[in-house]
């Protein structure tokens, strides 16, 4: 709460790297509301293991939920999508994990450019951490 | 024509290894031309519309759906329910419909709202459906988290997913950037508005929505 209270003084912006270990330990539900609840405080989140697809659709179907038109409009999310599995993967119907993701508020990212080997991500000026 | 001409066998043998009857959704981000392929299709096979079109984002913001849509190409046909679905996006801002497109303030907030309820409804759709016809804006870069979004939750409902890169009347069009970005499905380049292609895509739904797939639940 303190830090928080700084942070908008300042006007910065805050990223957090959320480890593997803790995503985890979270059930998918628990995940995206984690993510959510965050990403609402005006927190920039780097996970550092990704969703998964249906994980991406379901945070999207909560987001348009939780928009509150003067406060909220919802969030940008990027990431790279799971490497294409072996013959044997898909056999036996083994996933990888999805990869590096990065979440925030979409008044306060925005892509610019995405490709297979960069995301360009832009801090639209004159927003900090709520 | 004998017992196996041509045409009976085709008949045969899309009564024994492929599907007769679909359910198609067309999906993608908004402004792409959904709603616009679905009227091609529409008039093209049944001489009807799915819908009004609009260059603001978001102008159908309720699921439409034509039931027995019959497609042929040749010996071989497929009737298909096409679902045309709102468009998905991770954000809905109603300002943007005010100070981009004209809005009024109050039309911008319920157009924003029902925007929102629209993305849960496209969402939603996906669980009763046979197939995708995913619409892209080949002018536009195609690694947007929409569209990397919508292919991985096909991908793992092993749903058949069929690549629109539409839009390529116009100039700055890429289809080949599409092509290229996503190799493991099939991209057929069109142009809604004009028709540019529509037999090429028309032929490709048929055979592709044919096949028989097992979904699968995640």
């Amino acid at each position: 709460m303190e830090v928080n209270s700084l942070i908008k003084k300042d006007e910065g912006i805050s990223f957090n790297l959320i480890s593997r270990n803790k995503l985890d330990t979270l059930s998918s539900d628990e995940k995206l509301k984690f993510i959510l609840n965050e990403v609402k405080k005006g927190k920039i989140l780097v996970l550092e293991h990704g969703l998964t697809p249906m994980e991406q659709t379901s945070l999207i179907e909560n987001t348009m939920r939780e928009i509150e038109q003067d406060t909220f409009i919802g969030v940008e999310m990027e990431g790279y999508e799971q490497d294409n599995r072996t013959f044997f993967q898909k056999i036996f119907r083994i996933y990888k994990k999805p990869r590096i993701t990065m979440i925030g508020p979409a008044d306060l990212l925005k892509t610019v450019h995405k490709d297979n080997n960069i995301i360009q991500i832009r801090i639209i000026p004159g927003r900090g951490a709520k | 024509m004998g017992l196996f001409g041509k045409g009976s066998l085709a008949a045969i043998l899309q009564k024994i290894f492929g599907k007769k009857h679909a359910k198609i959704g067309i999906y993608g981000p908004p402004n792409v031309g959904k709603t616009t392929l679905a009227n091609r299709i529409l008039r093209d096979w049944t001489g009807d519309i799915m819908g009004a079109v609009s260059e603001v984002p978001h102008e159908t913001r309720r699921a439409k759906w034509k039931k027995d849509v019959k497609v042929e190409n040749g010996n071989s046909h497929l009737t298909m329910d096409i679902v045309d679905t709102p468009g998905i996006a991770t954000k809905v801002d109603f300002k943007e419909f005010m100070n981009v497109y004209g809005l009024s303030k109050d039309e911008a907030k319920t157009r924003a709202k029902e925007a929102t309820e629209g993305v849960i409804e496209a969402i939603k759709w996906l669980e009763d459906i046979d197939g995708v016809l995913l619409v892209m804006d080949a002018t536009q870069d195609p690694f947007t988290q929409v569209n990397v979004t919508i292919l991985g939750n096909l991908e793992a409902r092993n749903l058949p997913v069929l690549i629109a890169a539409n839009k390529i009347d116009l100039e700055d069009s890429s289809p080949a950037t599409l092509k290229s970005a996503f190799p493991q499905h099939p991209v057929i380049p069109i142009s809604a508005l004009t028709g540019y292609n529509s037999e090429n895509l028309y032929s490709m739904m048929i055979k592709h929505f044919s096949k028989k797939h097992k979904k699968r639940w995640r």
